[in-house]
């Protein structure tokens, strides 16, 4: 198994320094990813599931943000502590990105050729011919009709999921290893979400590349993903295998979240099951564990000590003072 | 005037609209503007909302429900079609008319943050609907309102001199919701009232809304796009697309047995957070992107991406009929 490593991050920690004080982002993250695999990163806004990928690809404007500690050994090499060029290098062929905002994150003034064959040139050493030629075969990768004539075309003259697509051809231009897909769909339709949902399950497929999808909603994640990571407030406090989080989740956080969704394939038979309160404030340095004061079941140690992530399952980690499956304290 | 929580459903209508058009004119020209064309945002749409119910009004981005929630409400002059809440026809109501529905129809907006004026503290912005329809004589009394409107949405009156800025998303919408409240409205649109929060305090606000439905017997025309939530909050749905509703049907029927397909596909792209269902499920994936609404395809808006459409789907708008008690549709394979 230790050869299939892909990623493995250890203890990471992101902090950013405002005028109000310091907040605490991102407080000891650790994972892992196989080759590809697919991992779906969920939490809700504020959690630090962005700024978690973020680090590690060294987007974090410094300062304000500072990377505390961690390591984050890709493929044999430690992300967090190469030099600028060779991350930029890492970004460009090994590591594709699709952000939320596929209207923000493309230039309005620029054609969608141009910016497509940039990379291809700077990255891939192409000339202008051959990135040309790639740039079509992209587009048709993601599904874009007619895509030699929509080179020539404006981000504007696309709809949000064509423009999304482009973002994803963009992504996988240098057939990275590691695609890392930060709430790509949360802008879309339910019907072209559908869309995009396919296309990456499909060409995941095709490339055995591996693929992390942050997104807030645990409908998607059902979907796409094979392992889950939860977050909460800076922390991992859930890693289980897809269906044993929906089925069998440890983590009262989870529990919580799972009952408070509505859904479409039942019929309505009570109230919402709403969580109390609203996420704590990170400029105060995490003390205890961070659900404590929503948690139903928190009593006095969760008040002062964070529990560590401590395996409940097989696959299945979770960080509470509360074995779920027995009621017992630890 | 106020509706009766007891009076529910085989009653008179609250609200009729019939018909409804909105058509907004794209002009070209810089000193002489001429009309070159129209978004047909909303384009013939009719329906009837119950005292105490909720209808859902669902459909993607640009299907025109936000703009009929608008027009409805007359923020926006109807192109054609009338629309009546509690006996009042809004397309040709007197400015005194207009005056008593601007009290008893009320709005709560989508982004927590971009419809409370930053400048104003809470007391101003849920006291401003007392202070506009002369509700209350004097200060002291429209504070205590405000403090009583607070508690009722789960505020404390302790935060009435507060700016919206030192409030969160949710707490920020329960402020929307309260000056919705402050007139004593029977009609609510909400639109979209929970998609920019978090799910866990989604839970919270529709809890509220619910509560307050009960308590004062509110009826509620609920737009989103959110299919799970309007299952659970809505009790009949009507489906939108490209200006027109599709279906309307029990909120039961809608999602068990559609009959449109574009409901069924609809539907059936919402991901559900059960992987093993979701592997076991059926989807129906749409070619294609929603059609621009200033030229929208003709015959069955739908045909372009329909699965089951054939000829006459591009040639013939399909009728809106009642295919059962309660259940209409417009499709002409149905």
């Amino acid at each position: 198994m230790e050869s299939d490593l892909l990623l493995d991050v250890k203890d990471l920690r992101t902090c950013f320094h405002i005028a109000e004080g310091t907040v605490h982002a991102v407080n000891g993250v650790s994972f892992s990813l196989r080759n590809g695999e697919t991992l779906g990163l969920v939490g809700e806004s504020g959690c630090g599931k962005s700024v978690t990928m973020l680090s590690l690809l060294r987007l974090i404007a410094i300062p304000p943000g500072e990377i505390v500690s961690g390591e984050a050994i890709f493929e044999g090499r430690d992300l967090l502590r190469m030099s600028d060029a060779e991350i930029e290098h890492i970004r460009g062929n090994k590591i594709g990105m699709v952000f939320q905002d596929p209207m923000t994150s493309l230039n309005p003034v620029l054609t969608i050729g141009h910016q497509l064959c940039e990379p291809l040139r700077i990255h891939l050493g192409m000339d202008a011919q051959r990135a040309r030629r790639r740039a079509v075969q992209l587009l048709e990768m993601v599904g874009i009709p007619d895509a030699e004539h929509r080179l020539s075309d404006y981000p504007h003259q696309f709809s949000g999921g064509m423009r999304q697509r482009v973002m994803i051809a963009m992504a996988l231009a240098a057939e990275p290893s590691l695609l890392i897909a930060d709430e790509p769909t949360t802008a879309l339709d339910v019907t072209i979400q559908a869309q995009i949902v396919e296309l990456v399950q499909h060409l995941r497929a095709q490339m055995n590349m591996a693929v992390i999808w942050i997104t807030h909603d645990l409908g998607v994640v059902a979907e796409i993903a094979e392992r889950i990571l939860v977050m909460y407030a800076g922390f991992i406090v859930e890693e289980a295998m897809v269906d044993d989080l929906y089925e069998d989740s440890r983590h009262p956080y989870t529990r919580a979240l799972l009952a408070a969704l509505p859904r479409v394939d039942r019929r309505r038979d009570q109230r919402l099951r709403s969580i109390p309160g609203a996420p704590p404030n990170l400029l105060a340095a995490p003390k205890g564990c961070p659900f404590a004061a929503r948690c139903e079941l928190a009593f006095d140690r969760c008040q002062v000590e964070m529990p560590p992530l401590r395996t409940v399952a097989t696959a299945h980690q979770s960080a509470c003072w509360i074995d779920l499956a027995t009621g017992k304290k630890w | 005037m106020d509706a009766n929580p007891d009076l529910k459903m085989n009653n008179q209508p609250l609200v009729q609209v019939r018909n409804l058009k909105k058509y907004f004119p794209i002009r070209q020209g810089l000193i002489i503007e001429r009309e070159v064309g129209s978004v047909k945002a909303v384009d013939g749409i009719s329906f009837d909302i119950y005292p105490g119910e909720t209808l859902g009004l669902v459909g993607e981005s640009g299907c025109g429900k936000t703009t009929a929630g608008r027009t409805i409400l007359g923020l926006y002059p109807p192109t054609a079609g009338s629309v009546s809440i509690a006996g009042i026809h809004v397309e040709r109501a007197d400015k005194a008319e207009l005056q008593l529905l601007r009290r008893k129809a009320q709005m709560i907006f989508q982004d927590p943050y971009a419809s409370l004026n930053p400048r104003w503290t809470v007391s101003a912005i849920i006291g401003e609907p007392l202070h506009v329809h002369k509700l209350l004589p004097d200060e002291a009394s429209r504070k205590e309102r405000v403090r009583d409107l607070m508690v009722k949405v789960g505020l404390s009156p302790r935060l009435i001199n507060r700016f919206p800025h030192e409030f969160s998303g949710g707490q920020r919408q329960r402020i929307g919701v309260a000056r919705a409240l402050a007139s004593n409205p029977a009609f609510i649109v909400c639109d979209e009232p929970i998609s920019a929060l978090d799910v866990s305090i989604q839970a919270q606000v529709v809890n509220l809304l619910e509560d307050l439905q009960d308590e004062l017997g509110l009826t509620y025309l609920f737009i989103a796009h959110d299919l799970s939530m309007v299952r659970h909050i809505c009790d009949r749905v009507a489906v939108m697309y490209l200006g027109v509703i599709m279906e309307l049907a029990d909120r039961n029927e809608l999602y068990e047995a559609p009959l449109h397909p574009y409901t069924t596909a609809l539907l059936s792209a919402v991901p559900i957070p059960d992987p093993k269902k979701d592997r076991a499920r059926q989807r129906i994936i749409l070619a294609g992107d929603v059609p621009s609404p200033i030229n929208p395809p003709p015959g069955c808006r739908f045909h372009p991406r329909c699965p089951i459409a054939r000829r006459h789907c591009s040639q013939v708008v399909p009728e809106w009929r009642q295919v059962s008690p309660g259940h209409w549709v417009a499709c002409h394979e149905v």
